[in-house]
Order: C-alpha cells, then sequence, then structure tokens
C-alpha cells in the first residue's frame, strides 16, 4: 500500500508537511515517497492528503500505477486540449 | 470622512474648484489617506506612485506550494497573481534568501521593501515565509516587510504575521461573489481536503474577507489586487472595489488576465482573451469613483530585483551571493544616508509643485480634450529612457484637469526584439499595439527607423524634453498641441463619429 511521485512532480513542496507518515521527501530531481512509510492516509485522513494538494495532474500514481488525479481533473481543461 | 482622491479625478470630472495640493498630479493618489498610513507607504515602491520612480523593492521566491488553483495559472510556472505567467523562479530556502535579500539591500541602497510572493503562495508555506521574515527582521531591520496572499490561509496567521511587523499585505481578491469564483478557481484545499467548484470559491471568498477585517482591525496595511477577466469578473470587480473600500483596504489595484495558449492555462487553452488596455483603463476608471486605484503596478516576478521595470536579479544568484561578504551594519548607515537623501529630493519637488500649480491654472481656462502620452523612464521621475531600450512605457493623461498618472504598459524593448515576435509581428508592431490610444510618446531619445511607423500610427515621437521632469514635460507637450489648435479639433472628430 503505497502511492508514488513521478517526474511531472515540479517540486513545490506542497505534499511534503502534510503528509502524517513523513513518508514524502526532497530529491533530485523530484520529491518522492517512501513506500515502505506511505499508509495512503489510512487511519489519519479520509482522503490521501498528498494527492489532495498536488496542483499536478498525474504527478502521484496509486499502487496500481494508476493517476490519482488524471488529466483535467484538475485544471477542468478538457484532455483534448492538453494534447496539443 | 469625505477625502479627495486626487488620482482619480477623472478628465471629465467637475472642474474648477482644485485646491492646492490636490491638484494635477500623481502622487497625490495619497492625500485621502490619514498621516499614519500616509508615513507608511511614503517610501514603498508599491504603493507610492511617487516612491515608485525612487525606491527599489524586491522579492524572493521562497514559496513554491499553494493551496488553490487559480484558472490563469500554470503551476509549472509562478504563481500568476504576483508574475506575469510563465515566469519561473529559483526556489530559495529561508537561510538563502536572506542572504539575497542583505546582498542586494548593500549594493541597491534603494531596495526598501522586501515581499514574499511566491512562487506559490506566501501563506501555504507559513513555514518558509515566517522563517525568512523573523531572520530579516533581526539582521536587517531597516527593511520593511510585505507579503502577497491569495486568502485563503490568511485569517490563521494574522497573528502570527503580525509578531515580525509586517505592515504591508496584499491579498488577491477577483470575486466576492461564489458563482463568480467558480469561473476563476476550479479547487482550494481546505481542511485537509480538495474542495472543487462554487463550494471551494465560497470559502476562499469567505476566509479573503475574513483576513482583510482582521488586518484592518490590527492596523496592517492592506492592498487589494484583482485580475480582470472579461466576461467573467469584470462588471462584478466595481462591486468588489466598493466592498473591500468599505471594509479597510487601502489600495485597490486592478491587473489585466494575461493570456495566451503556450501558458498552458485554462484560460490561455480555451481562448479566453485578456482585457484591452482601453478596458482596462475604463474599469479602473470606474472603480476609481469608489477607492484610489493603483495603476503603477508592473506584475513584477516572484523573484524581481530592482527599480521600476528594471530588473537586475542576474547580478544576485546564488553563486554569486555565495561569494559576496557583507557587512551590513555598514551598509545599514550608507543605506540611511541614500534614504534621507531622496526623501529631501522628494521634499523639494513636493515645494516645488505648490509654485507649479499656477501655470496649471493657465491652462485650466479653456476646457480641452484628455490626451494619453507614453513616456520612457529608467526612474528618477525624468524622461531618461531611450524609445529603443524601454522594456515598459509609464501612460500619462494630461488634460485641462493637470497630469494624472495612468499605468505601465509593457513591451520588448524595440532593439531587442530581433525581426519578428513569433506571428510575424515586429517588436515596433507591439510596442505601437501596446501604445495604442497615446498621441505622444516622450523619451530621451527616438532612432529614424521607428519614427515613420509611429507617426503613421498616429503617435507623435518627441525626444526634445530628455532629462526632464515627467510632469513637466507632459504638460508643456500638452501646452504646445493647445496652442497648435490640436485639442480642439479631435473632440469634433468624435463627435462626428459619435
Ligand atoms: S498518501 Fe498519505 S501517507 Fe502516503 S505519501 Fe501521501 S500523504 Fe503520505
Ligand atoms: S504536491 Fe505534487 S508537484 Fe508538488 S512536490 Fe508534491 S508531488 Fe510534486
Ligand atoms: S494563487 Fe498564485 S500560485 Fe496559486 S494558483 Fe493562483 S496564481 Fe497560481
Amino acid at each position: 500500500m503505497a502511492f508514488e511521485i513521478i517526474e511531472s512532480c515540479t517540486n513545490c513542496y506542497a505534499c511534503e508537511p502534510l503528509c502524517p507518515s513523513q513518508a514524502i521527501y526532497e530529491a533530485k530531481p523530484h520529491f518522492l515517497i517512501d513506500a515502505d512509510k506511505c499508509t495512503e492516509c489510512a487511519g489519519d485522513f479520509e482522503e490521501p492528503q498528498c494527492a489532495s494538494i498536488c496542483p499536478i495532474e498525474g504527478a502521484i500514481l496509486n499502487e496500481d500505477g494508476v493517476e490519482l488525479n488524471p488529466p483535467g481533473s484538475l485544471t477542468g481543461i478538457p484532455p483534448e486540449k492538453l494534447a496539443a | 470622512m469625505e477625502l479627495p482622491v486626487l488620482n482619480n479625478t477623472a478628465s471629465e470630472a467637475p472642474k474648477g474648484g482644485c485646491s492646492a495640493g490636490s491638484c494635477g498630479s500623481t502622487d497625490d493618489q495619497m492625500n485621502h489617506l490619514p498621516d499614519s498610513i500616509r508615513d507608511k507607504v511614503k517610501n514603498h515602491p508599491c504603493y507610492s506612485e511617487e516612491a515608485h520612480h525612487y525606491f527599489a523593492r524586491m522579492h524572493v521566491a521562497v514559496a513554491p506550494a499553494c493551496n488553490i488553483q487559480c484558472h490563469y495559472c500554470n503551476r509549472k510556472y509562478d504563481c500568476s497573481n504576483e508574475s506575469r505567467p510563465g515566469v519561473v523562479s529559483e526556489v530559495l530556502n529561508p537561510k538563502q534568501a536572506v542572504k539575497k535579500v542583505m546582498a542586494v539591500a548593500a549594493t541597491i541602497p534603494q531596495m526598501t521593501v522586501l515581499g514574499i510572493a511566491g512562487p506559490g503562495d506566501a501563506l501555504a508555506n507559513p513555514q518558509r515565509t515566517f522563517d525568512t521574515f523573523r531572520m530579516l527582521n533581526e539582521q536587517a531591520p531597516d527593511i520593511k516587510l510585505c507579503v502577497s496572499t491569495n486568502g485563503l490561509a490568511l485569517p490563521e496567521n494574522v497573528e502570527e504575521m503580525c509578531q515580525y511587523n509586517i505592515d504591508h499585505v496584499t491579498i488577491t481578491i477577483n470575486c466576492v461573489d461564489p458563482d463568480v469564483g467558480a469561473k476563476i478557481y476550479p479547487w482550494i484545499f481546505w481542511n485537509n481536503k480538495r474542495i472543487k467548484g462554487r463550494e471551494g470559491a465560497a470559502i476562499l471568498i469567505e476566509q479573503q474577507q475574513k483576513g482583510l477585517e482582521m488586518l484592518v482591525a490590527k492596523g496592517v496595511l492592506v492592498k487589494v489586487n484583482s485580475v480582470m477577466i472579461p466576461g467573467v469578473n469584470d462588471k462584478h470587480l466595481e462591486e468588489v472595489s466598493r466592498i473591500v473600500k468599505a471594509k479597510g483596504a487601502f489600495l485597490h489595484n486592478v491587473m489585466p488576465l494575461i493570456s495566451e495558449e503556450e501558458h498552458g492555462t485554462f484560460y490561455g487553452l480555451t481562448g479566453q482573451r485578456g482585457p484591452t488596455n482601453e478596458e482596462l483603463q475604463e474599469l479602473q476608471d470606474s472603480c476609481a469613483g469608489d477607492m484610489n486605484m493603483m495603476r503603477h503596478c508592473r506584475q513584477c516576478r516572484a523573484d524581481a530585483v530592482g527599480l521600476l521595470g528594471e530588473d537586475r536579479g542576474a547580478e544576485f544568484t546564488l553563486d554569486k551571493i555565495e561569494e559576496m561578504d557583507i557587512d551590513y551594519a555598514e551598509a545599514m548607515k550608507m543605506r540611511a544616508e541614500v534614504h534621507a537623501a531622496i526623501n529631501e529630493e522628494l521634499e523639494s519637488k513636493h515645494k516645488a509643485k505648490e509654485t507649479k500649480l499656477v501655470s496649471i491654472e493657465g491652462l485650466k481656462k479653456e476646457v480641452t480634450r484628455p490626451v494619453l502620452m507614453a513616456v520612457a523612464t529608467k526612474g528618477g521621475g525624468v524622461i531618461n529612457e531611450h524609445f529603443g531600450h524601454a522594456g515598459e512605457f509609464l501612460i500619462y493623461e494630461a488634460s485641462s484637469n493637470g497630469v494624472r498618472f495612468i499605468g505601465h504598459r509593457k513591451t520588448t524593448p524595440y532593439c531587442e526584439g530581433g525581426d519578428t515576435c513569433g506571428d510575424g509581428e515586429s517588436a515596433l508592431d507591439v510596442t505601437i499595439r501596446e501604445l495604442s490610444g497615446c498621441e505622444v510618446v516622450l523619451c530621451s531619445k527616438v532612432g529614424y527607423e521607428p519614427w515613420g511607423p509611429l507617426e503613421a500610427a498616429g503617435i507623435q515621437p518627441n525626444g526634445e524634453h530628455a532629462m526632464e521632469a515627467i510632469e513637466d514635460a507632459v504638460l508643456a507637450v500638452y501646452e504646445e498641441m493647445r496652442v497648435a489648435g490640436k485639442l480642439v479639433e479631435k473632440v469634433d472628430e468624435q463627435q462626428k463619429v459619435a
């Protein structure tokens, strides 16, 4: 049970202080989640904190590799326009 | 108490009844403010139109996180409330930021204000923001601190903020109606949840208003910024202006939405346009009836350094400041001397102005149409920039009421612009478009090549007033136009069209 931050992360720091498990750490070229520590916020918050504040669609994946914030879900930009 | 607000005296305002000291020039923008506030803003380059010719501000990029999303912001770049879109600042940690501020303060003594405005939201990163402020309070107490925020986390931070002597706060308020807000803010992060749509916007609005009230109650100066989004909040901003004024904000600054497809924002990609210079000025004028407007904001970037439109950030990169050895106690003495000299100069200018009013009275006998003029300046309140080097122009309006400052218009310096700017438009074309509505452009020098196209566009280039005080020169050119009969005939033309 763990999330993953991938390369589209812009290093905005927003998620890091929110993690109840101190699983998120600054790294190069982008922030990372320590899979051993991440609890998906179970028991602490109803919703996973990192995925709830991250502004970048697609930057955080769940344990199945699925984007928690798929294209268009945060910005409201229709995906066909995003592709362009 | 009813106080006159001069900068807002639109040109068609009732003539006459112009009391000494409140006529014709833009620094009187401050006249309606109580002394205590006037003292606070006197040297503030962001708030005093006059001071911004002499003093400088800087921002440090220590706050990368944000707790909301605005439709005009691409979060791969800096906060668009505080920067022009598409800018990326190097994020500093608080220690690096403090070092940078002290290095700049020692090198550019005119730098009096340090702001934290991003690259995300200053208060979404309270630890990083407040660490920076705390260290600066201790190590460089002669620097004023200010902070800009979208307002969501404002109420919970007011108490701590006040400990660091932060006496200027800017809140970006684009709406007071959640239905309007839903078209601007797709989501906010609140109480550990992402809240989308109208519900999120309603919370944001509530927190902004609460924050504004709390700051005013504590005697903190509050400026409100609004982004004008045609068709979304343009009509609504007059109400925003009324409300924030009633609550005690001392300045309201309406900025244009800057929206291009390549910024990759919601608005950019969905074709939402920004306002034209004319639409912006019209809204600023109509809000002005309600409130003191700030027209000299330049939407500076989160890590900008320097005076007026200049950015000397390149002199203060991390590796360069690492090598600098700063004796701040020494620097502070030098800074105090420079500040005293500038204040003296400003004082004497004020005195000179009182005499000048007499000549303005002469002009007043005849009611003439207002004329917009663009001015190229590097600061100091004089015309001292080449047309081709100007990265921005200051726009002044001359009328039978005198001269007032209208705003800034940015452009690519004609000399650096290469041949084309992407879509086949030359840098000169862009400048001419940016100067639309202006009939004269005053600069220290203007080349042969741009002369013809400028004239053809109805903008008279004028290099005859180099090194003269801006307002004097504008007035002199206006007077020449009046004598030449140019101020009457155009009115007829306009009437014909109307
Ligand atoms: S899901 Fe929760 S525990 Fe896991 S990294 Fe994100 S914030 Fe931390
Ligand atoms: S919130 Fe998203 S973009 Fe920001 S640091 Fe975390 S993963 Fe990266
Ligand atoms: S507040 Fe600033 S950083 Fe945050 S989304 Fe809006 S424009 Fe972007």
